[in-house]
């Protein structure tokens, strides 16, 4: 059997707004993992494809904080929300997995699933969708002020 | 090349040997099934190998109707699973459980133009001394109502051996261009 799970690329996002992975590989799922980010405020971390800035988006989100558990819906948005901005900052790092599958199909919207932890704030699960049918050939991570310390990691699976 | 540590949709990790020294590779593609155009009823990956520890299953799902699909193993469709879900649906959150179903639940489909997409965790499937359980972490959105963010979990009465797994839609079939993958994990 083939091996697969491979990484791509790292990079680290310290006073970075948004970074844009380009080379995506001939894989079939794309995962991002994102690793200790690190805000000044607590701005939501937001992801769209193939540089468009539309509002072709939308996202359904899960939440459980501590005391309640809720769930909202944004439509027609310009990017999906990967992570909310509970806290997120200096001393309560963020981490998510995004999880993009079969992401160079070019017959199908886009749907792909965000898990994020906010380690003072909440634990959070979305799904997202991209209105466009193209194959995702470019993925942007981005957040309303700069991440003041992290990594963004990509990773690809290929089926067999 | 292959990643130290590998990270899954719930925040868990699996550790990698290096591949340099004669090391296992943890993480392998056991089969692929891409829907055609005639539509399909269900999808079966059979002849599974005992060789890995847990399985995972990986899909972008589209069918002819709204509907749920479902989970089953080794092709047993008897009163024989339960089910445990929590899930948001844009505007509150919901948790149910299920018991002497046919098959356990992996998600949701609200509008057929939409997909699905999910992520199974089917764990020690080889074990022939307890019962089988997975989990599932499964979305869909419309860009408007009706959309869905769950957690699944089920398990399978039964000690025997994973060898099958058989993904159905409750109604309707599978659609072009829905595509499911089988992975095998291996431990060291």
């Amino acid at each position: 059997m083939p091996a697969t799970y491979e990484p791509i690329a790292t990079v680290n996002v310290t006073n970075v707004t948004t970074t844009t992975f380009n080379s995506l590989g001939s894989y079939t799922d794309i995962i991002v993992v994102a690793g200790g980010l690190t805000r000044g405020t607590a701005n939501s971390v937001f992801m769209r494809f193939n540089s468009d800035t539309g509002s072709n988006y939308s996202y359904t989100q899960l939440v459980g904080n501590g005391s309640t558990a809720s769930s909202s819906r944004s439509s027609n948005q310009t990017g999906i929300m990967v992570a909310a901005g509970t806290t997120g900052l200096s001393s309560t790092p963020t981490m998510f997995i995004c999880q993009i599958q079969n992401f160079s199909n070019a017959n199908t919207y886009k749907t792909i699933l965000s898990r994020d932890t906010d380690s003072n704030g909440a634990t959070e699960a979305f799904v997202g969708l991209w209105r466009n049918t193209n194959a995702i050939t470019s993925i942007t991570v981005y957040t309303g002020g700069d991440f003041t310390g992290g990594t963004l990691s990509l990773y690809g699976i290929k089926a067999a | 090349m292959s990643p130290l540590l590998q990270t899954f949709a719930n925040g868990s990790a699996l550790g990698y040997r290096s591949r340099g020294a004669g090391a296992i590779a943890a993480y392998e593609s056991i089969a692929t099934v891409s829907v055609g155009s005639g539509g399909s009823s269900s999808v079966t990956f059979s002849s599974i190998p005992s060789t890995y520890t847990h399985l995972q299953v990986r899909a972008v799902v589209l069918t002819s109707t709204s509907t749920n699909y479902l989970l089953g193993f080794n092709g047993d469709s008897g009163a024989n699973y339960t089910a445990h879900r929590i899930e948001g649906n844009g505007s509150s959150v919901g948790a149910a459980a299920f018991t002497g179903i046919g098959r356990s639940y992996i998600g949701f489909i609200p509008n057929t133009s939409y997909p699905s997409t999910c992520i199974i965790d089917i764990l020690d499937y080889a074990n022939t001394n307890k019962y089988k359980v997975s989990r599932t972490l499964e979305g869909s959105d419309v860009n408007g109502a009706t959309g869905y963010m769950t957690f699944w979990s089920g398990m399978w009465l039964n000690t025997a051996a994973i060898n099958a797994v058989n993904i159905v839609p409750v109604s309707g079939n599978f659609a072009q261009y829905s595509h499911f993958a089988l992975y095998g994990i291996k431990s060291a």
